[in-house]
Formats: C-alpha cells, structure tokens, sequence
C-alpha cells in the first residue's frame, strides 16, 4: 500500500514538473515583453538605413533653381542633413538648436525641404534663419521616401564618404546634441 | 436564428474602411486589384495600426502613389514590397520577412502550441496508464470493499462477486 503511494507521488511529481516548462516559457515571454514595450516609443521606428549610403538622388536647391545637387555634394566632411518643412512645428522648435549647431559648432547642415512649397519655404528661412548650406527641394517627397522618414523633423549623421551613421526622428534638442550627435562626430572624425 | 444569422452576414461584410480617396487610374483590372492587395498589406509607418489603404497621413499618400508608380512601371508585387521593406524596414509589412530577428514572432506560437500538445500528450497518457490488478492486489481490494457498506452501485461489477466470495 506504502509502496503504491510512493509511486503515486513520484508520477504527479513529475507531470508537476513538466508543467512548469510552460508557466517558466511565460515568465520569460513577460520579461522580454515588458522590457521591450519600455523601451522605445512605439512611434519611432528603427531606421534600416544606418551603415547604408546616402541614396542617390538629383534635386534642385531652394534659392538657386538652376543648381542641380546630388549626393556628392553631400560627401567630404562629416555632416548633418535635417528633414524640414513648413508645415511641421517641430521643425520650428528644434530651429533654434540648428542655428547653434551650424554657426558654432562647424558641422556642415544641409537640409532637404520635404513635401512642401518653395515659396512658403524661403519665407520661412528668412523668418527663423538659414542654418543650411543649401536646401534640396524635395516637394514630392521621393527623396524622402528612400530615406525612410515618415515625417518632419528627422536628421541624419553622415560620414565623411556619405554613409548614414545616425538617424533621429523628431527634434534635435541640445541634451541629443551633447549625449549623441557630438560625440559621434568626434568619433567619425578622427576615423581615417 | 435569423437574427443570428443576419448579424454574422453583416459582419462579415464589414471591410477594411476605404478611408483614402485617390483618384489613381489604372490600364487593367489586374493591376487594380493587386494595388488594392499591395495597400491592404503594407502599414503606414506612422499610424502604429492601420494600413496603407485606410489612412490619411501625409505619408501614406505619398507610398500609395509610389505603389501605383512602381505597379505601372511593371513591378511584381514581391519587387514593390522589397522596395517598401528596404526604406522601412520590417515594421511595414503585415507579414514581415522570415530572418533570424522575426522567427520568434513566427515559429514562437508554433512551438508554444508542440510544447502544449507533448504536455497534454504526457498528462493524459499518465491518466490512462492504468493497469490491471494483480491478483494479489484483487484480493486486497475485495477485502476492502464489504458491499453490505457500500451501496454496490457505487462498485466496478468484476470487483462485486470476487468481494462477495472474500466477505
């Protein structure tokens, strides 16, 4: 009788145990889940474009029409492009941000003016500043496209041979200038 | 049953809403039916859920018009995918690539579901490892049961006669 209640509790001890592999499996999916909602804002999307070149691209600058600009123009010097329009407020708030960089930090700015109106656009430099070496017009968005954004205002950091080593979405603020954009940069200017 | 049966008709009819309005012309009913299938499965990277076809960013007109363009240049719809997957990534495809970062996501419920069925194959099988009673043990059994105690309904019939015989 002994012997068979031995028996007993061994099996249910075992089937016990096979159960905990999936409330284990649970505890980690949890874990995993958790920590990866916490994170990142689901808004941000990775960028699959870092440690890819700049696409190719053949777009007019805003003040000089006839000037045709393509990535070469991009490539030489580490550098900043920011994606602006006038529609976007953001783009107003980081503007500001923008202007210190380009006058006192000496990295180059270019700016690609996306989906926008190259009327509005001037005016709207000549309203806030130019911080940029020259703006690529890009009203229909192409450029945009291959560059993956999806909206207004996000920047990318280019090194000197023009491949993409960064990218922000959003506003450029002075804290992601000191923890990230400058760094970097000393970074990709002290590589060969 | 009829209204039943109404309600189920008029889910089922409910569609993905056709929230855009693009006056996109195209040659042939094949290319619109695929572009109509190509915007259904790609996400509007700016919307968190909703596709290409039922949003009105900014950003989505801009990537129906290149799905258009890309169809009347005569791409597949694999090559206007991998167009969408390479400036987005995975994130704008509904069903995204099988590689080493999405296998979880879809072999992961797969082998939840093995795991399950070898745990209920395992439970189960315990249960019905019943095996007969050893002789002695029928004995020791038909002792216990006095079927003057125990209303005999209550016990397994082949257990009836061999506790009457010990008793």
């Amino acid at each position: 009788m002994s012997e068979s209640n031995t028996a007993v509790v061994n099996k249910t001890s075992n089937v016990r145990r096979i159960l905990l592999i999936p409330l284990a499996f649970f505890f980690v999916l949890i874990t995993i889940l958790a920590l990866g909602f916490r994170l990142d804002d689901p808004h941000l999307l990775p960028s699959v474009l870092i440690d890819r070149p700049f696409p190719e691209f053949s777009l007019t600058e805003l003040h000089e029409p006839a000037r045709v600009l393509t990535v070469s123009d991009l490539k030489g010097e580490v550098a900043l492009v920011n994606v602006w329009a006038t529609w976007c407020p953001n783009c107003v708030i980081e503007h500001p941000v923008l202007m210190r960089i380009a006058n006192e930090e000496g990295v180059p700015l270019y700016g690609i003016n996306y989906n926008d109106e190259s009327v509005k656009a001037r005016r709207w430099l000549e309203r806030y500043g130019n911080p940029y070496q020259f703006n690529m017009v890009d009203n229909e968005g192409k450029l945009g496209i291959d560059l993956g954004v999806y909206g207004a205002p996000e920047t990318f950091l280019l090194d000197r041979k023009g491949v993409i080593q960064f990218k922000h979405v959003g506003a450029v603020t002075p804290a992601l200038w000191s923890s990230t954009l400058e760094p970097l940069i000393k970074q990709l200017r002290s590589e060969s | 049953m009829i209204r039943l049966s109404v309600f189920v008709v008029l889910l089922a009819l409910i569609s993905p809403g056709f929230a855009a309005i693009d006056a996109y012309s195209f040659p042939n009913d094949e290319l619109r039916d695929r572009y109509h299938t190509l915007i259904d499965e790609l996400r509007c990277p700016q919307c968190l859920n909703t596709n290409l076809a039922g949003s009105d960013s900014m950003i989505s007109k801009d990537l129906r018009r290149e799905v258009h363009r890309l169809l009347l240049e005569g791409r597949t719809d694999d090559e206007v995918l991998d167009f969408m997957h390479e400036r987005y990534g995975d994130f704008i495809l509904y069903e995204p690539r099988v590689s080493t970062g999405t296998l979880v996501l879809w072999f992961g419920p797969l082998l939840l579901l093995l795991l399950a069925l070898i745990i209920g194959f395992r439970v189960a099988n315990r249960r019905s490892s019943v095996r007969e009673l050893t002789e002695d043990e029928q004995n020791q059994f038909a002792k216990l049961i006095d079927p003057q105690l125990i209303d005999p309904q209550f016990i397994d019939p082949q257990f009836i006669d061999a506790a009457k015989e010990k008793n």
